[in-house]
């Protein structure tokens, strides 16, 4: 008799649930005979760092932080555009010349943009 | 639970390959065998304890290499170092959130009694005035020998706790508390300066 080809895939889900279930049951008959348990507030706190946690959990912080990062990284990322650049200026044809200061255009007109919008000045833009 | 099972019919059983144990020795064994420490350090005691834990020493040997990062997780808080005032209070909150069963290693002259710097201002003369401590180990700093043997020391201990009975282990009487006061900044010291139920120093007593 050959048995149903399902069947292997209903032990396999045994075996699932019962794998788990049973330290979960092990741990809670351990609780319920021999060591009980001793709840506290220190012992319940959220925070396990050994630091007393202030305030609200939610708070809003501001955005801006996220601007001044974009921005620095594109002059970060530019700077090394600008050393190699640099070293070779004398050796470049005029098409290389001007295709870096269109480069170092396209980023300082992104710079005057955010300027404009005020997205340099901490204390204004809120 | 040990004592009613007969030595000889044990080791009789054993060379037929029949292992006879108790829930209680099983227990401890388990325990004793996969020690968590918490992961913090305070002084130099501390390179100490990186030293045991790392290849030369190696506490692995002796199942204590997971350090763990969180108390949640840890049952062994070795106080490496010197217990400054300002610390004093977030180790008593650590102690407090590690789960029953935990024990304390105190590690060096500073976590005993404030060592080399027990006349400063700002530091606490012995971690045992707050939380118990199960194992003390003398040294400024101890070698990591020193705390290997300490570790062997409290597997000692945790393998001697009973399960049952009056006098079984302390994590398993519902009336003792696993919980300390944290002290608090006070004025001029933590208040209190010494935990009475816990801090119990001997007491010299002079002849005439």
């Amino acid at each position: 008799m050959t048995p149903n080809p399902y069947f292997f895939i209903v032990i396999f889900v045994g075996v699932a649930i019962a794998f788990p279930l049973m330290p979960l049951a092990l741990a809670w008959l351990w609780r319920r005979f021999f060591q009980p348990p001793k709840p506290g507030a220190g012992k319940n706190a959220i925070y396990e760092c050994g630091v007393e946690s202030l305030g609200e959990a939610q708070v809003q912080f501001r955005s801006q932080y996220y601007l001044y990062c974009i921005i620095f990284l594109i002059f970060d990322v530019e700077a090394i555009f600008l050393v190699p650049f640099a070293v070779a200026f004398t050796g470049l044809p005029v098409g290389a010349f001007i295709a870096i200061l269109v480069f170092l255009l396209l980023l300082i007109e992104g710079l005057i943009w955010a300027w404009s919008k005020g997205c340099l000045s901490w204390a204004l833009a809120r | 639970m040990t004592e009613q099972i007969d030595q000889g019919l044990r080791s009789e059983l054993q060379r037929q390959g029949i292992w006879v144990t108790s829930m209680q020795e099983l227990y401890n064994w388990g325990r004793q065998n996969s020690i968590w420490p918490l992961q913090f350090g305070l002084a130099c005691c501390a390179i100490e304890m990186i030293a045991t834990a790392a290849s030369r020493y190696d506490i692995a040997r002796f199942g204590g290499e997971i350090f763990r990062p969180s108390p949640r997780q840890a049952d062994l808080m070795i106080v490496a170092g010197t217990v400054t005032k300002k610390m004093a209070p977030q180790i008593v909150r650590l102690y407090n959130q590690m789960p029953d069963p935990k024990y304390v290693i105190s590690m060096g002259a500073c976590a005993i009694s404030g060592g080399p710097f027990k006349q400063g201002y700002n530091v606490l003369k012995g971690i045992d005035r707050y939380i118990p401590v199960d194992v003390y180990i003398p040294g400024c700093p101890p070698r990591p020998e020193a705390l290997l043997h300490a570790f062997m020391e409290l597997q000692r201990k945790i393998d001697s706790q009973k399960l049952t009975g009056t006098d079984k282990a302390e994590h398993l009487d519902p009336t003792q508390l696993s919980e300390f006061p944290v002290p608090a900044f006070g004025a001029h010291d933590l208040e209190p300066p010494a935990n009475p139920d816990v801090f119990h120093p001997l007491k010299i007593e002079r002849q005439g």
